[in-house]
């Protein structure tokens, strides 16, 4: 039964593009947060007598996304006009790229099955309402904020090749790990650097039935991509048990009920009216221009996984982690170049260099190849123990000093001194007569306790290998 | 030097302003000729009282001047203040000229009579009941009249030559491209450009090479090094010409007829090679017009919404600030257009109408380029008629008919120049001539020569 329904899904998504200015003027695209209205122009305004110039910069980020995608780039890609009305659209039309998207026919690996990419083209985005109210029905009036207008935009439309919610939401996490690798936008979601729409239907494998095609918004995590087609896919499949009609709509993730709600039918569609930008001329991109672009292009993301996986002998799931984030990766790389040490090196990332980044912030963490050299040293020549190690690592990594400086300024040395350590090995074993009575008569398990008693007059310096050599000594007298 | 009169001033060409020292005193002159003439005439929108000295220019008022009114004859633009130089004003300022006024036009520049504007009619100065052509009706007029040395207007179907015709200067259409559009308020993108009307070819020469050149600002300009001056008074070799059969066809006055003949046998007289074809393809220019014009235009009016500048009709429902902004802000003809586009590129009829009609525009260039291939120029009248009297024409397919011969330049992005030869009835004839892209000195040089002939 569980296995019945399969959903079908392709994915709609609009990546911001890390360019200095934006689309077709020279404002500054970096407009997060912004004073509204604080970077605009009347180009991005919409005044009339202006035009749209395009920029050389969002073309080269695009064909980075196309070729990290795996797409064939058009040289001939052309801009159309997207005619609407709202007033976060001054011009009254987007610019967008509707008849000769700059790529098509690309693909993304997930769990080992490819995703396909049916187009990728270049668009503006529009500026932002600011309601009075809490939401638009209830308010007296809105407020525009173009900052935004004229951001470039790539869409990236996948085909509907997605077979599950979580394989959604990784294939989104993909796509935001390779945008970082090639430095093409932030993919943040939750900043709306990257937004993602989706589509639904649902099939029923027995009667081979496909459902209407759902249009999920809204989702503006990752987390939330999964739990909305998670609740659409489950909705859709209640519809079709009780043998009702799947409406054509567009339905918006709210995040406060946990469930899609009813935006507009498809029946209330709007009619664009595309048709090619008479402001700008077609594009003919140079193809060694785009093969330069491509050639330039950093390991990516799926690659490196796999030779993190055979030459680090890593298990998939921590190189992963490890590769997700390329600073982090590269980082890794540095310190293994030096330590030789891929799996030692794996652990102390995967929890320790973690936890702190987690604990601190990024910010607050100084750590560099050289502290983990240093310190996996000091572990070797048996200065320091592991549980000691992890201590030194921290105070270093927030304080900036060396491991070393650590070790010596808190006196944390190990005590290798058999001699002293004889010394206070005798002494223990005099001041517990009893103890030393019960272990010779047999009770061998209280050896842990005269360790721990050196350890103890030790205040935890002394190396642990040669307090066992020692006490085992006298004790057992071997 | 000697004191100009206002007669000299109302017949001084570019050329001697150009020349002559006391610039401010030009100014002085065109704003009391103004004075006197546009009470009438009312060829301006707006004059600057206070234009600094320089050679007096009239500016048609869809193109920006940095902190003046931008109205384009509409009661939409209410209010609107250009935030910006168009890149030709700010060359005709770089070059010492001063724009007095801003020239009246059909609204948003839709139309051939200038009559279509909220800020009155503009009168022809050759008879005051007639219209001026459109629509850059006032900048023609304002020439003509002497009120100015020289008038920028823009031309998209006609606007340049046929006003010119009308009001018996010369009108410069140049090769799409030439020019930059920054700063002129869009009507139909593909179509249109931005030229000189002046009182003689050279004087378009002149202001050619001041106004043309690449921009960064607009993309669809090219990167060309043209001296339109480059043929100025210099004698054509033989020139091999074709007429189009169609300057005599149905539609065509009978005195614009007589005058073409007359043209005709003055080039042969003058030594070229005259040849008369026939350009089955005109028939479909005027339809083909008025589906790309009007799907251009009502996208390019679409930013015209109350949101964000101009007028602002305030309601409860955004749907209904849209519907009562523009529909009190537009007039008939530019609703009228923006309902033809938005019909033209509606889903179900864009294979239709847009998709056709660009492809006609195409068949059309082509069958133009083939011509070329044989003929320095296509000549034609400019209007199948004279100005005609004001409030006579209503009907809005005759109206658009009066384009057919101006059309085929803006379709296929050519260089056409209207220069005046004889009357009918007192009032002016033009005559075109039209060449293949990037030919415009070569036209101009050939204007010219025939201009010089007929003095």
């Amino acid at each position: 039964m569980d296995n019945r329904y399969k959903p079908v899904i392709g994915l709609e998504i609009h990546v911001q593009l890390n360019t200095k200015t934006k689309a077709f003027c020279d404002c500054s695209a970096e407009v997060f947060d912004l004073e509204p209205n604080s970077s605009i122009c009347p180009i991005c305004t919409g005044h009339p007598g202006t035009l749209p110039v395009p920029s050389g910069e969002m073309f080269k980020l695009g064909i980075k996304v196309a070729s990290a995608l795996n797409c064939q780039i058009n040289l001939y890609s052309r801009f159309d006009r997207k005619n609407y009305f709202y007033p976060d659209l001054p011009k009254g039309y987007q610019i967008t790229q509707f008849f000769h998207p700059l790529a098509e026919f690309g693909w993304l690996e997930v769990n080992g099955k490819k995703v396909h990419i049916r187009r990728i083209h270049l668009e503006e985005d529009a500026g932002k309402l600011i309601h009075s109210g809490d939401s638009i029905t209830e308010s007296d009036y809105s407020l525009v904020d173009m900052n935004r207008c004229g951001v470039p935009l790539a869409e990236i439309v996948t085909e509907p090749d997605i077979e599950s919610p979580e394989q959604a939401r990784v294939f989104m996490e993909k796509l935001r790990a390779i945008l970082r690798y090639i430095d093409a936008s932030t993919g943040d979601m939750e900043k709306g650097a990257m937004r993602c729409d989706a589509n639904i239907s649902v099939v029923d494998t027995v009667t081979g039935k496909q459902s209407n095609k759902v249009e999920v918004k809204n989702m503006n995590s990752f987390k939330f991509v999964e739990k909305a087609l998670e609740y659409e896919f489950e909705r859709i499949i209640g519809l079709m048990e009780n043998e009702q009609e799947v409406d054509r709509e567009t339905r918006g993730w709210n995040l406060a009920t946990k469930s899609t709600v009813s935006m507009r039918s498809k029946e209330e569609a709007h009619d664009y009216r595309y048709f090619p930008e008479p402001d700008i001329p077609p594009v003919l991109l140079d193809s060694e221009y785009v093969e330069k672009i491509k050639q330039s292009l950093p390991e990516l993301p799926d690659k490196r996984l796999k030779r993190f996986m055979e030459s680090y002998k890593l298990p998939e799931r921590d190189a992963w982690t490890l590769v997700e984030d390329k600073q982090i990766a590269d980082f890794f790389e540095e310190v293994v170049s030096q330590t030789k040490e891929p799996k030692e090196t794996a652990n102390w990332f995967l929890t320790e260099y973690f936890r702190l980044i987690g604990e601190h912030g990024e910010d607050k963490i100084h750590v560099t190849s050289r502290h983990f050299v240093e310190l996996f040293r000091l572990m070797k020549d048996g200065k320091i123990s592991r549980n000691m190690a992890k201590e030194v690592f921290q105070e270093s990594a927030l304080s900036r000093k060396m491991p070393a400086e650590i070790v010596k300024e808190k006196g944390l040395e190990q005590v290798d001194d058999s001699k002293l350590i004889e010394e206070i090995a005798k002494k223990v074993i005099e001041n517990h007569p009893k103890e030393v009575e019960t272990f010779r008569s047999g009770k061998e398990g209280l050896f842990g306790f005269f360790v721990g008693q050196v350890m103890k007059e030790t205040r935890g310096k002394a190396n642990p290998k040669v307090v066992n050599e020692i006490l085992d000594k006298l004790l057992r007298g071997s | 030097m000697e004191e100009l009169t206002d007669n000299e001033f109302k017949k001084m060409t570019l050329k001697n302003a150009v020349l002559y020292e006391n610039r401010s005193e030009l100014v002085k002159f065109s704003l009391k000729v103004i004075g006197e003439e546009d009470e009438i005439i009312r060829a301006f929108i707006s004059v600057d009282e206070h234009a600094c000295g320089g050679i007096p220019i009239g500016v048609k008022d869809n193109m920006h001047v940095k902190g003046f009114k931008t109205t384009c004859a509409s009661k939409m633009l209410k209010g609107y203040v250009a935030p910006f130089d168009a890149t030709v004003v700010r060359k005709l300022r770089e070059n010492k000229f001063s724009v007095v006024g801003k020239t009246n036009l059909d609204e948003f520049a839709m139309g051939a009579s200038t009559e279509y504007s909220v800020y009155g009619i503009t009168r022809n100065p050759h008879n005051l009941e007639r219209v001026a052509g459109g629509s850059s009706g006032g900048s023609a007029a304002a020439v003509a009249s002497g009120e100015v040395i020289a008038a920028l207007g823009s031309d998209t179907g006609g606007s340049i030559r046929q006003p010119a015709s009308f009001c018996g200067v010369v009108g410069f259409k140049p090769t799409y491209g030439l020019v930059s559009r920054y700063g002129l308020v869009a009507f139909a993108s593909s179509l249109d450009q931005i030229g000189p009307i002046t009182k003689t070819v050279e004087d378009s020469a002149i202001l050619m090479n001041i106004i043309a050149g690449k921009d960064e600002m607009d993309p669809t300009t090219v990167e060309r090094n043209i001296d339109f001056t480059g043929f100025i008074g210099s004698q054509l070799p033989k020139m091999k010409i074709a007429v189009a059969k169609q300057s005599f066809g149905e539609g065509v006055e009978d005195g614009v007829k007589e005058r073409m003949r007359e043209f005709v046998k003055l080039v042969e007289n003058l030594g070229h090679e005259v040849t008369m074809i026939d350009i089955d393809e005109l028939k479909y220019s005027v339809a083909t017009y008025y589906v790309i014009a009007p799907s251009e235009a009502g996208t390019n009016l679409s930013r015209f919404d109350g949101v964000k500048y101009g007028l602002r009709i305030p309601s409860d429902s955004l749907r209904d600030a849209y519907e009562r902004t523009r529909g009190e802000g537009f007039g008939d003809e530019v609703k009228r257009r923006i309902l033809i586009g938005t019909f033209t590129l509606s889903a179900a009829y864009y294979d239709a109408y847009f998709e056709k009609a660009q492809r006609v525009r195409r068949k059309l260039s082509n069958r133009l380029s083939e011509i070329f291939e044989e003929y320095d120029f296509i000549i034609t009248p400019t209007s199948p008629t004279v100005a005609f009297k004001v409030g006579s024409v209503s009907d809005p397919l005759v109206y658009y008919m009066m384009d057919i011969f101006t059309i085929p330049a803006n379709l296929a992005g050519l260089p056409a120049i209207s220069i005046p030869f004889g009357e009918v009835g007192n009032l002016p004839v033009g005559v075109q001539i039209m060449g293949p892209r990037f030919s415009d000195a070569k036209i101009l040089g050939f204007g010219d020569f025939i201009e010089k002939q007929l003095r």
